[in-house]
Formats: structure tokens, sequence, C-alpha cells
């Protein structure tokens, strides 16, 4: 018997979607970013039952359950307690960064939960995990996680 | 269809639901469902301890996020917990409550938390539609929620003028019951008087569908707590149980298995009341319920839809809403809530419809509960092209 599809190339149909979203902070985190960009003040949450302190600030505590309703102050400085290196540019890296970029998961004092945010001013062969840093604050600031402009050692 | 007797019987214990609302910026996603979480944990007065397994459920890329059930475990409280994620479209709020019913009833957990949960303001939700269809031959035609055909079918048969005033009519019962809501989204304060003016002038979206006849767009989150006979008893003062729910699917655009003679076109919300009232021995449901929580996500599509659950003849579905009698205080209640045309936090939506009619049941739902005894009561969910499921509450274990 012949082979019915001999000589055909399958086809690929071309489309596209254009999905728009925007997504709403909420009072906690909007809290956050003001304080941050007009004090430069980095301010995480604290569980009035566990006494966990969250950064990124939480609302309510994910373990307890209850409304995280006090403020408190954290260091600018704190421990990496990872990061990764991307060696290659990509769409989630800023025009005003050059590659290799290193990503850290950094633990503030005074806070229980690591924040994401870049490393700088080191060489990626040089970042150790359990490393100290501290906050660059961005000159501009605009109520964005960049306001802070990344962490550099601690000297 | 394979449908066996229940397991052990499940009744609801807890509710819990936020204001709903046209935007909620004061809160992120986990937030607002927090809220809703707390409530139904309140009302059972439970803990999360208590919980054995969370089922989360809401519309699939609404709001563009993946997995949304990971990051909204800061407000699930599912954090360590068995976890189930659903998704079927408008009617998921329903299947959460068939899925927790079916949990707890086939003994796998004794106490089983659903939620439906939806924050519209920030999605877009025909893109999220659109890529349900086969993206090769079908995808062109979705065109999301809008659809000017039962209108047409309506006037086709009873005229234009009567059809117009019918569904003005439930438009306007639904805004008086949503204002008696204090969680519905949008209640105006319309009345009778104003049916001939809201024709004129109310904007067309598709055919004689107008704005004021279609649902809205909200934010808001729903939760119900299920539990077994046994732990329903120990917990709950009046636990509301789940009788018998049913699904049904139909294809509308006969390119899979194409049209078979055996089973006529008929709509899905007529074939599955009349399976789920045959297996039920119920034989005259317009007086054996007592209110019925309708998806009704148009005023067009609900008068007709009326006639479908009910199998009603002739003119019937009509009168009961001319006569006023799907109104609080009516021959058949439908929505004290203001239904889906009051509020609308899809993923929720169904699940509002189920939470609803446990609380009319219940006794307390509040300003809007009907002034007689509630001890049968109905919920449908709907979606998709034509999907309908339904669910019936009771008072008592005695069926």
């Amino acid at each position: 018997m012949s082979d019915p599809f001999k000589g055909i190339e399958p086809m690929v149909y071309q489309s596209k979607i254009n999905v728009p979203y925007s997504w709403w902070a909420g009072d906690t985190a909007s809290k956050f970013y003001i304080t941050l960009r007009d004090e430069k003040i980095i301010l995480g949450t604290k569980c009035e039952t566990c006494n966990k302190v969250f950064l990124p600030p939480r609302k309510v505590c994910p373990s307890c359950f209850t409304e995280n309703r006090e403020w408190v102050t954290l260091a600018d400085e704190g421990t990496v307690l990872s990061f990764t290196v991307a060696r290659r540019r990509f769409a989630a890296i800023p025009n005003n960064k050059k590659v290799p970029v290193i990503w850290g998961l950094i633990k503030l004092d005074g806070a229980d939960t690591a924040m994401l945010h870049y490393l700088d001013e080191i060489k990626p062969e040089n970042v150790t995990i359990g490393m100290r840093v501290k906050a660059v604050f961005s000159e501009v600031r605009q109520g964005t996680i960049r306001d802070i402009s990344h962490f550099k050692p601690v000297q | 269809m394979a449908h066996q007797k229940k397991n052990r019987n499940v009744g609801i214990i807890g509710i819990g639901q936020t204001k709903h609302s046209s935007h909620r910026e004061d809160v992120n996603q986990p937030e607002l469902i927090h809220e809703a979480v707390s409530l139904a944990l309140k009302d059972a007065d439970l803990t999360m301890k208590e919980i054995n397994c969370v089922v989360h459920g809401n519309m699939e890329l609404f709001e563009m996020v993946h997995s949304p059930d990971l990051w909204h475990v800061l407000g699930t409280g599912a954090y360590g917990k068995d976890s189930i994620r659903i998704t079927t479209g408008g009617t998921v709020g329903a299947t959460l409550s068939c899925a927790s019913d079916n949990l707890v009833a086939s003994g796998m957990y004794d106490i089983v938390m659903a939620i439906g949960f939806e924050k519209l303001q920030e999605g877009h939700t025909t893109g999220g539609i659109t890529n349900m269809a086969d993206p090769l031959w079908f995808r062109k035609i979705q065109a999301g929620a809008l659809t000017g055909s039962s209108a047409y079918d309506v006037e086709r048969e009873f005229g234009l003028e009567r059809a117009n005033r019918a569904s003005l009519t439930y438009r306007i019962i639904m805004d008086k019951h949503a204002g008696l809501n204090p969680n519905a989204h949008r209640a105006f304060g319309l009345d009778f008087n104003q049916i001939d003016d809201l024709i004129r002038t109310s904007p067309k979206l598709v055919g004689e569908l107008k704005l004021i006849e279609m649902c809205s767009q909200s934010d808001g989150a729903c939760c119900v707590i299920f539990a077994c006979e046994k732990k329903a008893k120990e917990l709950a003062k009046t636990p509301v149980w789940i009788r018998d729910h049913i699904t049904a699917h139909k294809e509308e655009t006969f390119n899979i298995f194409g049209y078979n003679r055996a089973f006529p076109v008929m709509k899905t919300h007529k074939f599955a009341a009349k399976q789920l009232f045959e297996r039920n021995g119920i034989k005259d449901p317009l007086n054996y319920f007592d209110v019925f929580e309708m998806y009704d996500p148009a005023s067009w599509w609900a008068i007709d839809w009326i006639r479908d659950f009910f199998a009603l003849k002739g003119d019937e579905h009509l009168k009961l809403v001319e006569n006023k009698e799907i109104m609080i205080g009516g021959k058949m209640p439908i929505n004290p809530s203001g239904g889906v045309i009051g509020s609308n936090p899809i993923g929720a939506t169904a699940l509002i419809r189920v939470a609803e009619a446990a609380l009319q049941v219940r006794g307390n739902a509040g300003p809007h509960q009907i002034p007689t005894p509630v001890n049968h009561a109905l919920a449908s969910g709907f979606g998709g092209t034509m999907w309908t499921v339904m669910t019936m509450l009771e008072k008592d274990l005695n069926w």
C-alpha cells in the first residue's frame, strides 16, 4: 500500500493573541513600595502569633493564618541564601543590566524570609552562599522593587 | 448514566464570601481569598487545622497566573495540606462543590474546603476564553459570554414587546433582590415603572441584549466547607445536606462526534434537570423546591432557562416572571441573592449559587432570607459553550 502522506510537509498554523493584564498590588505591598520610594526604608510585616517577619511583606501569616498588623523596619544589610547567574540575555533582564547578571535570594537582618534581587559590584565567581550584602538604593525611585538598584558585598 | 448512591452523606457546615465589587485595589488575589476563607472558618467555628483538603478553582488564565493555587496558598491556608485545583470554566464554582462533595462522600477526607475566586478587574476574559477552542478550526468564533440568541428566540416565540418586558421584569426583580444582599456588587435601586425607559435607553450589546440585562464583571471570593455526616452533626447546628449533583456538557459544533439522532439537540439545562429529577423521584420540581439559585449571566438567558430547568410548557415560564412569582415571597423565589446579574466574580459565581442556596436552607441568609421555610433548594452553574451543573440541597436527611 502506498503511503498517502508521502511528500506531505506538515504545515504550521501561525497565530497570536494579545492579552494585556494588570495586577493590584493591594494596600500591603503598596505601603512597602511607597516607603521604599519616599524614605529609602525597607519594611516587613510581622506575625504577632509566631513572630515571623515577612519580606516581601505579607498581609496574612500563611502559617498562623492571622493578619499581620505590625510593621517592622528592616536593616539594609543581609545574607545571601542562594544565587544564580544568567550569562545570556533574555527578556526579564532590564536594558541597563549587562550579562552576566547575578540574582540572589537575600534574607535581610530582622526578616525570616528571603527576597529576590540583583547582586552587583562583584564577579559571579566571587559570590558565596552566606556572604553579607548591603542594599544600594537607586537615585531615581519610582515605587518599584528596582528602587533598590542592587545588593553589593559588605566591605 | 453511571450513577450510584453516595457512600456517605455530606453536609455544608461553613460559608464565607467577600463583598463583591467592580474592583478591590486594596487587596491582591491571596488577600482577597483570605477574607472569604476566614469568614467560612468563623462561620463553621473551625481553624485550618481541622481542614483536611483544600479545593481551589477559578477561570483558567483570566488573571494570567499559571497555577494560581500555589501563590494563593498565602490566603487559602493550604500550606502542608492536600490540595487540588479545579478549573471547568464558568461552572468551576459548581464543580468545586461537586468535587468537594465527592471527596468527602468517598471517605477520602472528612472535611474539605472549596474556594472559588476571581479578580476580573485584573484580567482579560476574552484572552482567556479564546484559548479554549481548537486552535486550528474553531478559535475564530470564540467571542466570550455575549450572545443575543436567547433574546432572538424569546422574541420570535412571544413577540418583541412581551419578550422585552419579561426580560426587564426579571432584571428589575434581580436588582431588588441584590438591594437586600449586602455582598451584592450591583444594586441600582431600579423599579418596575422604569421598564419602558430602560428598553428605550439601555445600550444594545448584541441584538436585543441590552447593557442593563447583562451580568457584571466582579472581584470576589467564596468559600464553602463540606463535612461527612458524622462531623457535620458534631460541628454544625444546621448542616445543609447535599442530596445529589449532576454535570452535563454537549458538543455544540458537531465537529468531533457529528450530529447523532439518538441524542437530539437538547439544551444541557433541560437534559441535566430531567436526569437529576428523575433519579431522585421528583415529579414536580416547581412545587418541590423552595428556592432556586440560578446561574443567570443575562436576563434573556434567565427567562428562557426557567422553562428548561422546570420543564414548563408554553408561556408558563414567562408568567412566573410577569406575575413576580420568582420574587422573594413568590411561588418559586429565584436568586434572592440578586444572582449573577448582581455579582459575577466568575470562578466564585457558581459556588456562590450553592452557598446562597445553603444559606436559604439554614435560614440565616440575612435581609434577603425567604420568609417561608426552605427545606429543598436547587443551585445551577453554567459555563463554556453550553455546560450545566446542578446541585440539590436538603434541610433534612430524609430522602
